[in-house]
């Protein structure tokens, strides 16, 4: 299969999943507690008014009716109004969602910068003291809940050394970098615990692999092999995980700005969530849902593009 | 199965004996707590308030003068739970309709193939506290919330093993025999598909205690004043500065039992590979 019929077929695949995001959000927001008009007014609303709140919304037609403005809305880029901010959902989300990305882009580069070269040191001397103490370290980092290694960091490096800001998201982009750093460390743990594992495994299967020896066996110097060709094989396997974590990441996302108080997509989530915003909450779970699904496609293409394998 | 000798059980990977052991520790203490904790876990001292560690109370008190060894035991009952009841009706459920989905093939498969590519699409986390808030915050709730979306994971492990296993010789002789498709499915070719589920339940079960906690730590898993881990992490995170400990002991707890859970999962992966 040629690339470009590979990114059609993986493009068309995005259309089903898409339809299929929108009907889980319609249909969990629609089931959220709590009538919006009375979360708008207050309990002691005057029916009238609740009527007038629900036509505004839409609420008093019929499901499918609902669902077919909703899709419209939805790609026309229209998701409706924070009740509690009075702001356009959109509007908040542009404002939120980049804090969330760039703490997950950091995390995963703090990951790859704690696991390629452990990895490396483990695959190496494998089954040796370095290997196992490595090994057993990261085995110890997937067990601790993001929260509170969140918390450990936060006490230790924050209120007791004073290093780092213990929250908020500062001013500029340095300071984001340094009131991002805590959290993002907090968060790069367990990804770079199953980047280590898999890399560790990916190296030693490439060591072993044929054409190692083969490069060996023709002369080729030590360095040169691990780098040009175990490091490249290494990084695709890397990669397809990478893609495949970054909903964990997000989710850790949510926990790791609660803990910190970083005014991202997550806390906004969680605080939306509370305070029953059932519009912010419907949006934010499209953003974070179209913000994999297209993750995942980036994945995949740049995987396509180290392995040609992969297209076939 | 037969008692296994004392040289048979040396020859287990380590990894499998030690997981195997902090199991079966944790599951003890969580049968009988009472048996191991010093104190009632909710009773409150308020002579004792936020005492650091001592002989009396070998992990402090927290800010209600409650014996935090005490409360980080009795909660070893509602963790262990939560990892068994949150991954156990995932287990099943995702279990059957996987090997319906591996057998049938055809269009089944390629719609299972949407719903799973749909779901692996929201952020796990994100759509079981969107579901705990529909349905309101407690443990059965989050059960019924890590459910919706957990099996999907199992059906998709157990329906790719199927789809290998069904075009072997021994699933061509049960249709010879004029077996029923639900026999030939889940009489012969599921044992034989079942492992790597199993395998990937252990390390369900180590995440469902740090997603358990995680949702206790935000208010929406088990509810004050029940000790439950992340529950008691949350109590004391005003207190980190002065009280560490309130916080502290029972991420241990999280530690020494997800551990044991991944080193089960990598002992038992390792068994069944050398069978091979």
């Amino acid at each position: 299969m040629s690339m470009t019929a590979f990114l059609g077929r993986r493009l068309l695949q995005l259309v089903p999943t898409l339809i299929f995001i929108l009907i889980v959000v319609f249909v969990l927001v629609r089931l959220l507690p709590g009538d919006p008009a009375s979360a708008v007014l207050g309990d002691r609303a005057l029916d009238a008014d609740v009527e007038r709140i629900n036509r505004e919304l839409g609420l008093d037609r019929s499901l499918p009716v609902q669902f077919v403005a909703f899709v419209k809305q939805v790609f026309t880029g229209n998701l409706g109004n924070s009740i509690s901010m009075k702001i356009p959902v959109t509007q908040l989300i542009a404002d939120r969602l980049p804090i969330t990305m760039l703490l997950t882009f950091m995390a995963a580069v703090i990951a790859v910068v704690m696991a390629v070269p452990l990895a490396f040191v483990a695959a190496l001397r494998r089954d040796r003291l370095e290997d196992s103490a490595i090994r057993g370290a990261f085995q110890v980092g997937l067990s601790m809940p993001v929260f509170y290694v969140g918390l450990i960091l936060l006490t230790v490096f924050g209120a007791k050394l004073r290093w780092f800001p213990v929250g908020g998201y500062g001013d500029g982009f340095l300071d984001h970098l340094y009131h991002l750093f805590l959290p993002a460390v907090t968060l790069a743990l367990s990804l770079s615990a199953i980047l280590m594992r898999n890399l560790r495994s990916a190296i030693i299967g490439v060591v072993d692999a044929e054409y190692v020896t083969f490069a060996r066996a023709k002369g080729l110097r030590a360095n040169l092999i691990l780098f040009r060709h175990i490091l490249r094989n290494a990084l695709i396997s890397t990669l397809a995980l990478f893609g495949l974590s970054i909903g964990t990441l997000l989710g850790g996302a949510v926990i790791t700005e609660t803990v910190f108080a970083v005014p991202g997509a997550g806390r906004l989530m969680v605080d939306s969530i509370y305070g029953r915003d059932y519009p912010v909450v419907q949006g934010l779970t499209i953003a974070l849902a179209v913000l994999v699904s297209v993750t995942f496609l980036l994945t995949d293409i740049l995987q396509a593009w180290l392995d040609p394998r992969v297209t076939k | 199965m037969t008692v296994m000798s004392v040289s048979r059980l040396r020859r287990l990977p380590r990894a499998f004996v030690f997981g195997a052991a902090i199991l079966i520790a944790s599951v003890i203490v969580a049968t009988f707590p009472s048996a191991f904790a010093p104190y009632d876990p909710l009773a409150m001292d308020y002579v004792n308030l936020l005492a650091p560690p001592s002989a009396a109370h070998p992990f402090g008190t927290d800010n209600f003068g409650r014996d935090v060894l005490s409360r980080v035991i009795h909660a070893y009952t509602i963790d262990m739970q939560i990892a068994l009841f949150a991954t156990l009706f995932p287990f099943i459920f995702g279990t059957i309709v996987g090997a319906i989905v591996g057998y049938v093939g055809g269009v089944t498969e390629s719609i299972f193939g949407r719903v799973v590519d749909a779901v692996i699409t929201f952020p796990f986390l994100v759509l079981v506290i969107a579901i705990v808030s529909v349905l309101g915050p407690g443990l059965i709730n989050m059960y019924i919330a890590i459910g919706v979306v957990g099996w999907v994971f199992y059906a998709r492990i157990i329906a790719a093993e199927v789809k290998v296993q069904k075009r072997l010789d021994y699933a061509d002789a049960g249709r010879a025999m004029g077996y029923t498709h639900a026999r030939i499915v889940f009489r012969h070719l599921l044992p034989n598909a079942i492992t790597p589920a199993v395998v990937y339940w252990m390390t369900d079960m180590a995440l469902a205690i740090l997603l358990g906690s995680s949702l206790g730590y935000l208010g929406l898993g088990a509810q004050p004043p029940a000790a439950e881990w992340g529950v008691q992490i949350a109590d004391g995170k005003n207190f980190m500065a002065t009280a560490w400990w309130i916080s502290v002991f029972p991420g241990f707890a999280i530690v020494l039992t997800g551990l044991g859970f991944s080193l089960l999962g990598d002992g038992l992966a390792e068994i069944l590979r050398g069978r091979k």
